[in-house]
């Protein structure tokens, strides 16, 4: 833990850009992969000295509107927790990003850097006390508007999102029971193991049903469609309803950096976080014999990389969902969370703690 | 029809004043003392269940000056019967049959604002189409249709327009409505429309919520109003189907087939058969536009954005087909009294077999994404369900009706451009709620297919292009030729037009026209190079000198994508229509949406009013 300032700041820098990157990459990502889903050509109009770069631009054209564009309150909205309230929802969705390890130990120079921002040995509470603060953006903006539509949707936010919680916490008891440990780096290293010297012991073959149950909440928590109740911008318009420009922007940028921040746990907890197969930190053991050895940087960054593409099969998986499902009702979604998602959840539990008694 | 009068005179004689039938439609003359009588007699003896249409028509010149006209349809017996009630100018009040049909309601609203006859008895007569400041009722003779009156004007500054509605739904939210187990309830109002991305086209709800819960709800129209019925008596008969284009602006074909029937009807006149089955086929193929459009944009509101873009990749297709032969894609125009502007292009025949087979592509697309799919069945299975009484009772017909189990069609019913030579079926569902609604539109888009395939087979050969050396001429060089007079030989040569006028020059012209040279131009060839062409051209176009069908009227229904499209036209004997009043199909599920979602939840709204697929051009005229 002598870790200099420089360090931290570097890492910080390159988490902050990670993400921030991919979230303005996934507004690229939702229009492309919509319009590909769609027999569309999607958005290629913003065009930089006559190139278009498939219409990458769109990001940057997005941003630069937003920035300049009015912010507008309404004259009857509470002044600072209108205009707080975006700022708060994306600074949680942010700070969660300091405990996902994106790769094992780098040694640079002597020192050893470990590729975790903040290494907490209570990863998983913090993560969970970040997705439980997030809701507090979207309820005070809505509540602060004054306004119907808004007010329903926050309203709707309010229950979705603390009630899935419960459902999200449990979900995965059952990995943290076969892990023991809440640090999110000591999971990925304990995800490193092979059984029967080839399948990765990777969380999601101890935890198939942990692991959809976590994925189906977890997008419930993004509040994306099938579980945009929150926002059904054909019914309520939305809790965001009286935002424009920038306020309007975070809103929009928290929920895809939501999206990513999902990927990112899943990938951690149940797809070996940084883990390449058979990479060990000298370089690859293959199961049938064969090693190629590597020195300690190229291990680094292959882990880095393999976390990346890992994130990126995620997202890809999450926008196909959002563009196949249509939206649930607010209801529906309140059912399923009680009564099919927390009960299979508990009982998940109670299966793995069972058969960890048994094998031991 | 003979037995309902005799019954009608045995049981009520002292009302009823005249009964006879005209252009076939039984009508009978009923004091306005006793029309509630009449109507509760003729619905719980009689079996007219069905009020249809309820409308009104204004002779300034005769006393009594008003004639309220009801139409009622029996599902028992197919009948149809029209009841007139004479109404005095200087008081103007006829007893409502609201607590009959519960679809009265708004036509004597609509009858109220219009024409200023009262309904005694009615719960709420307020205007419908009009705003509450418009002064005077347009659809009177003596409103000008010039007059305008600005809604904003230098004396509306004060936005007293809107206020009062606030100010009122401000109060009610400030007061507690029920108290349970010792919580005080409020209940919100949320005003939903008329600018609200569900509200296709625009129309406002204003629900009243407890929680997520509908409680209660009124609906507001005639944001969209553009006085239809009104330019109607304003402007020659063939000058009318622009503005029909304008009704459900989906489905544009289905309307100009109704008014050309209707007035076709007036003129006791029947057009060629080749135009009856082109007329079909276009029908179906802007009844597949349609319910493609619906279907798409119900799943968008849903969130299923995919399906929506499916299918209006498919309603492309159909609009390409339609722009081929018309030449427009919304704004079509197509049909003429008497026939259609034109001709099928060449080979349209296989082009259209092609399109179809990609819609049928992409439904089984659609099938897979929603038919199948938990989430969408979850939320449109026992939504906004009605029961089949009360959908009679608010006069629903088409898919809606059909999804409640009834299988009125009135293709099937009251047979119209030859499709009782075709065999099709009606899809009929069982639960009256929106999925039986989205099923029974899929099956249709498929029905319509088959209709399109047998008419093509059924369909008289058309004429062919006869290229003979030397014989082709540009229309418009033949109409300078014309008009300077050089006419020798023109009436043999053939004018080359436009592949969308096909149809105006005389190799096809008696395929797509009737022969009757009251109604039908003459063939370009005719009017530039015979004076009798010429003389019939010039009578048919010249102001006083058009199509002029004999005095009366005359109600044709066609089923248009919605349901039962009426068109009730009353001629004068001049060359312009006396009254033209449309039936329009969406207008009777509107006024029945608060039943629809009475007691639902608020996202209940988006799927119920994808389901009744209102097109505010037609419902707002």
């Amino acid at each position: 833990m002598t870790e200099s300032i420089g360090i931290v700041l570097g890492k910080l820098a390159f988490v902050l850009l990670f993400v921030l990157n991919f979230g303005g990459v996934l507004t690229w990502v939702e229009r492309k992969q919509s319009a590909l889903m769609q027999d569309r050509i999607g958005a290629n109009r913003a065009a930089i000295f006559g190139f278009r770069a498939i219409g990458l631009f769109h990001g940057i054209a997005d941003a630069v509107k937003m920035f300049t564009k009015e912010s507008f309150r309404p004259a009857n909205a509470e002044k600072f927790i209108f205009t707080l309230a975006p700022a708060i929802s994306v600074f949680f969705a942010l700070i969660g990003f300091a405990v996902i390890p994106f790769g094992d130990k780098l040694l640079l120079g002597g020192t050893e850097i470990n590729l975790q921002l903040a290494p907490l040995n209570v990863g998983v509470l913090y993560l969970f006390a970040v997705a439980g603060m997030a809701v507090y953006g979207v309820v005070l903006g809505a509540w602060a508007s004054r306004n119907n539509y808004a007010l329903l949707g926050g309203l709707r936010a309010a229950a979705q999102m603390i009630s899935y919680e419960v459902a999200l916490g449990v979900s995965i008891f059952g990995c943290i029971m076969i892990y023991q440990t809440v640090d999110l780096q000591e999971i990925v290293r304990w995800q490193g193991g092979y059984w029967g010297g080839w399948l990765p012991a990777w969380g999601v073959f101890l935890q198939p049903v942990g692991f959809i149950l976590f994925l189906t909440v977890g997008i419930a928590e993004t509040k994306r469609i099938p579980f945009d109740a929150p926002e059904g911008e054909s019914e309520i318009i939305g809790y965001n309803l009286e935002y424009s420009g920038m306020g309007f922007g975070m809103f929009l940028l928290t929920d895809f950096i939501e999206t990513v921040m999902i990927a990112a746990i899943t990938v951690t907890l149940f797809f070996g976080g940084w883990q390449v197969p058979y990479l060990m930190p000298d370089g690859f053991h293959f199961p049938w014999g064969g090693t190629v050895e590597l020195a300690n940087w190229a291990v680094a960054i292959l882990q880095v990389v393999s976390f990346t593409f890992k994130v990126i099969f995620f997202l890809w998986l999450q926008m196909t969902i959002r563009w196949t499902l249509p939206r649930f009702r607010y209801d529906q979604i309140m059912r399923l969370g009680w009564k099919y998602l927390l009960p299979i959840s508990l009982a998940n539990i109670v299966i793995t703690g069972f058969l960890i008694l048994m094998l031991k | 029809m003979m037995h309902i009068f005799r019954d009608l005179q045995k049981e009520l004689g002292d009302f009823v004043y005249d009964a006879y039938t005209h252009h076939g439609d039984a009508v009978a003359i009923i004091d306005r003392k006793a029309i509630h009588e009449v109507c509760s007699y003729l619905r719980q003896q009689k079996n007219f269940d069905f009020l249809f249409d309820l409308t009104c028509v204004d002779y300034p010149d005769r006393t009594p000056r008003f004639e309220v006209v009801y139409q009622l349809h029996s599902f028992a017996t197919g009948e149809r019967l029209r009841l007139k009630v004479p109404v005095d100018e200087r008081d103007p009040q006829v007893i409502s049959v609201s607590d009959i049909w519960d679809i009265a309601n708004w036509y004597e609203r609509e009858v109220w604002d219009m024409f200023g006859v009262r309904f005694k008895g009615h719960p709420d007569l307020r205007r419908l189409l009009m705003y509450d400041e418009f002064k005077g009722h347009p659809l009177r003779k003596d409103y000008p249709i010039t007059r305008r009156q600005p809604l904003v004007g230098p004396d509306k500054t004060n936005n007293s327009v809107i206020s009062p509605t606030l100010e009122q739904s401000r109060q009610a939210m400030d007061e507690y409505v029920t108290e349970e187990n010792g919580l005080k309830v409020k209940h919100m109002f949320l005003n939903v429309g008329p600018s609200h991305p569900a509200m296709h086209g625009v129309v406002r709800i204003v629900v009243e919520l407890d929680g997520e819960k509908v409680v209660g709800s009124d609906l507001g129209i005639g944001y969209l109003h553009r006085s239809f019925e009104k330019h109607s008596e304003s402007i020659y008969y063939n000058g009318v189907f622009p503005y029909t284009d304008r009704l459900n602006y989906v489905s544009p074909l289905i309307n100009n087939v109704g008014y050309a029937l209707a007035v076709e009807k007036l003129l006791g006149i029947e057009t060629t058969e080749r135009c009856k089955f082109i007329r079909m086929i276009m029908c179906e193929i802007s009844r597949i536009a349609d319910h493609l459009t619906c279907i798409g944009a119900m799943a968008m509101e849903l969130g299923a954005m995919t399906a929506f873009l499916y299918f209006m990749e498919a309603r492309e297709a159909m609009y390409q087909l339609i722009e081929e032969v018309t030449g427009a894609r919304v704004t079509i125009s197509y049909v003429r009294v008497g026939g259609v502007k034109s001709e099928f292009p060449d080979n349209f025949e296989k082009r259209v077999r092609l399109q179809l087979k990609s819609v049928e592509e992409q439904i089984d697309q659609v099938h897979r994404l929603l038919t199948r799919n938990r989430i969408f069945v979850d939320r449109v299975r026992d939504v906004a369900v009605i029961s089949l009484d009360d959908a009679i009772s608010y006069g629903f017909t088409g898919p809606m009706l059909r999804a409640c189990g009834s299988d009125y069609d009135v293709r099937k019913q009251f047979s119209y451009c030859n499709y009782d030579q075709i065999d099709f079926e009606v899809p009929v569902g069982e639960n009256g709620d929106v999925f039986d609604r989205y099923l029974v539109r899929m099956e249709e888009i498929e029905q319509s297919i088959r209709i399109i395939d047998q008419a093509f087979e059924k369909m008289p050969a058309g004429a062919i292009m006869v290229d003979f050396e030397g014989q082709e001429i540009p229309a418009d060089k033949m109409a300078d030729l014309g008009k300077f007079g050089q006419t020798s030989g023109l009436l043999n040569q053939v004018a080359v037009t436009d592949p969308t006028l096909l149809g105006s020059n005389a190799a096809f012209h008696s395929q797509v026209y009737t022969a009757d040279k009251r109604v039908a131009l003459p063939a370009k060839e005719k009017t530039y190079g015979s004076i009798e062409g010429l003389i019939n051209h010039f009578m048919l176009i010249m102001e006083g000198y058009g199509i002029r069908p004999p005095g009366g009227e005359a109600y044709v229904p066609v089923e248009g994508a919605n349901g039962e499209l009426g068109f009730y036209v009353v001629s004068d004997g001049s060359d312009k229509a006396y009254r033209v009043r449309c039936r329009p199909p969406c207008f009777s599920f509107v006024a029945g949406f608060s039943k629809l979602i009475q007691g639902g939840q608020l996202a209940d709204i988006v799927p119920a009013f994808g389901s009744i697929n209102m097109i505010a051009g037609e419902l707002d005229r």
